[in-house]
C-alpha cells in the first residue's frame, strides 16, 4: 500500500512515461510511479483529479485525462497558464515531480447507464471529459446515443484533434465541433457551442448531460440544454476553484456549503444552482 | 410519391410554428424552391438584399472580406436556420456574404413580395419581425458570447 493512500497529503514521485505536445501552450503528460507499490494511484474514476507538484515551483490539481481502465501512467493534460503549470509543462521525459490523488467526485457514467449521454466541452473542458468517453465507449452497448458537442477557438486550437476525427468516424458517438473563428479549411460549425446542444435533438427524460468548460460557458449550456426540456437533476458540470489541501480541510475551495476538492469537482447541477449563480461565490 | 407543397414545408418549419394558416398560405405564395452547389455564393454584401431563406439542407458560411486577409468566416448556418434578415429593414442591403458550404436546398422567399403583405396587412408585417427579432437577439447573443474569447487562455490578448 502506497504512502498517499495513509496519508493523503503526502505526494508520491511520478515520473513522466511520456509528453505529448498537444498545442503550444498545453501537453500531456504520462505519469508511472516510480516507486514499485505506486500502481495503486493508477486507478481513477472518470471526473476525478490529482495534485501535482512542481518540486520548487508549487502544487496545482489537474483533471486525470486519460483511460480510466487499467494503464501503466496516468495522463494528464496541462496548460501553461502560470509558474507551477509551466513548471509542469516544461517537464520532459525521465523528470520526476509529486502527485497526490485521486481526489474528488466523478462522472456519473454509472447513473447513466441504458440513458443517452450528452457530453458539452469547450476548449480545454474536453481533457477531463475524456476519461468518460473512454469509458462510455468501452462499454457502448450499455447506453443509447452518446453525443460529444465540442466548442473551440479555432481548428487549430482543438485538444486531442486525432482522436476527435477517430471517434467521429466511429458509429458509436456522434461528435458535433464548432470553433469561434472559422477558416477557409474548417467544415464544421463556426458559432457558440451551445448552438450545437440546441440543433441537436435530445430526449430530455432519458437523457444525461456532462458539461465541462469555461464557466461562463457552462452557464449558457446548463441554459440551453434546460432549454431543451433537460432537468437540473440530469445535467452535470465540473467546477473548478483554488483547490490546494483536496481533502476537504483548508477551505480554500469553499463553494457554498460544498468544498470543491471533496464534494466536487464533478456536480449534479441541482445541488449547486442556487450558488452557481450567485457572483460572490 | 408524396409530393409535400411548399406550405407544407412550411408549416412544419419552427420560424413559421403557431402562424395563422391563411398566412402561412400568403407567404407561401412568395417562396420558391432553390439550390445552391458546394461553394456557391448566395448573396454578397451591398447587393440589393430582396430575399431571405429558409435553409431545408445543407451549411451556409456568413462572411465578411477583409482587405488582405480574405474572406473570414463569421458564422455557418445550418438545416433549420434561417438565413438574412436585411431584406426586412431599409436600406435592403446585404452586410456580409454568404456562401453555400455544401449542397444547399432552400426556401427562397421574395422580399418584396412579402414587404408589400407585410404593408397591407400589419398584423401579418407584425408576426413576421417578432420571428425575425427573436433570431436576431439569439444571433445577438452567441456573438456577445463569442467577444467574451472564453476559450482564451489569456483574457488579455483579444488578438
Amino acid at each position: 500500500m502506497s504512502d498517499s493512500f495513509l496519508n493523503p497529503m503526502v505526494p508520491q514521485p511520478y515520473r513522466v512515461r511520456r509528453k505529448l505536445r498537444e498545442m503550444q501552450d498545453v501537453v500531456t503528460l504520462e505519469l508511472e510511479p516510480t516507486a514499485p507499490d505506486g500502481e495503486v494511484a493508477l486507478s481513477f474514476a472518470p471526473g476525478q483529479f490529482n495534485m501535482l507538484y512542481a518540486f520548487g515551483a508549487g502544487e496545482v490539481p489537474i483533471s486525470i485525462s486519460g483511460d480510466p481502465a487499467p494503464k501503466r501512467a496516468l495522463a494528464h493534460t496541462v496548460r501553461d497558464v502560470g509558474a507551477v503549470t509551466g513548471a509542469i509543462a516544461r517537464l520532459r521525459r525521465g523528470d520526476v515531480l509529486g502527485l497526490r490523488g485521486p481526489f474528488g467526485s466523478t462522472w456519473p457514467v454509472e447513473n447513466a447507464l441504458g440513458n443517452d449521454v450528452v457530453l458539452v466541452a469547450g476548449g480545454i473542458g474536453l481533457a477531463p471529459l475524456r476519461p468518460a468517453i473512454y469509458w462510455l465507449m468501452a462499454h457502448r452497448e450499455r447506453y443509447g446515443r452518446l453525443i460529444l458537442l465540442y466548442g473551440s477557438r479555432s481548428s487549430q486550437e482543438m485538444l486531442y484533434p486525432r482522436e476527435l476525427r477517430r471517434w467521429r468516424s466511429r458509429s458509436g458517438l456522434e461528435v458535433e465541433m464548432a470553433v469561434d473563428r472559422g477558416t477557409e479549411e474548417w467544415r464544421g460549425h463556426v458559432g457558440v457551442v451551445t448552438k450545437l446542444i440546441s440543433r441537436t435533438s435530445l430526449d430530455p427524460l432519458n437523457t444525461v448531460a456532462m458539461v465541462c468548460g469555461p464557466e461562463v460557458m457552462m452557464r449558457f449550456a446548463v441554459q440551453e440544454l434546460q432549454n431543451q426540456g433537460l432537468v437540473p437533476e440530469r445535467i452535470f458540470i465540473s467546477v473548478e476553484r483554488n483547490m490546494k489541501c483536496a481533502i476537504g480541510t483548508c477551505g480554500h475551495c469553499q463553494f457554498g456549503a460544498a468544498f470543491v476538492c471533496k464534494d466536487g469537482p464533478v456536480f449534479r447541477y441541482d445541488r449547486i444552482q442556487f450558488f452557481f449563480n450567485k457572483r460572490e461565490v | 410519391m408524396q409530393i409535400r407543397t411548399l406550405e407544407g414545408v412550411l408549416v412544419q418549419h419552427p420560424f413559421f410554428q403557431g402562424l395563422d394558416p391563411q398566412y402561412v398560405e400568403l407567404i407561401a405564395g412568395c417562396g420558391a424552391n432553390a439550390r445552391f452547389n458546394a461553394g456557391e455564393v448566395i448573396f454578397r454584401e451591398g447587393e440589393s438584399a430582396d430575399r431571405f431563406y429558409i435553409i431545408r439542407r445543407g451549411r451556409v458560411s456568413l462572411e465578411v472580406f477583409i482587405p488582405e486577409r480574405g474572406s473570414m468566416m463569421m458564422e455557418t448556418l445550418d438545416e433549420g436556420d434561417v438565413l438574412g434578415w436585411s431584406w426586412l429593414f431599409p436600406p435592403y442591403r446585404w452586410q456580409f456574404d454568404a456562401r453555400a458550404l455544401e449542397l444547399t436546398r432552400v426556401i427562397a422567399m421574395d422580399g418584396q413580395c412579402l414587404r408589400g403583405k407585410c404593408e397591407e396587412d400589419p398584423r401579418l408585417g407584425y408576426e413576421l419581425t417578432k420571428r425575425f427579432a427573436q433570431i436576431m437577439v439569439g444571433r445577438l447573443q452567441a456573438a456577445r458570447i463569442r467577444l467574451l474569447d472564453l476559450y482564451n487562455p489569456n483574457p488579455a490578448d483579444t488578438g
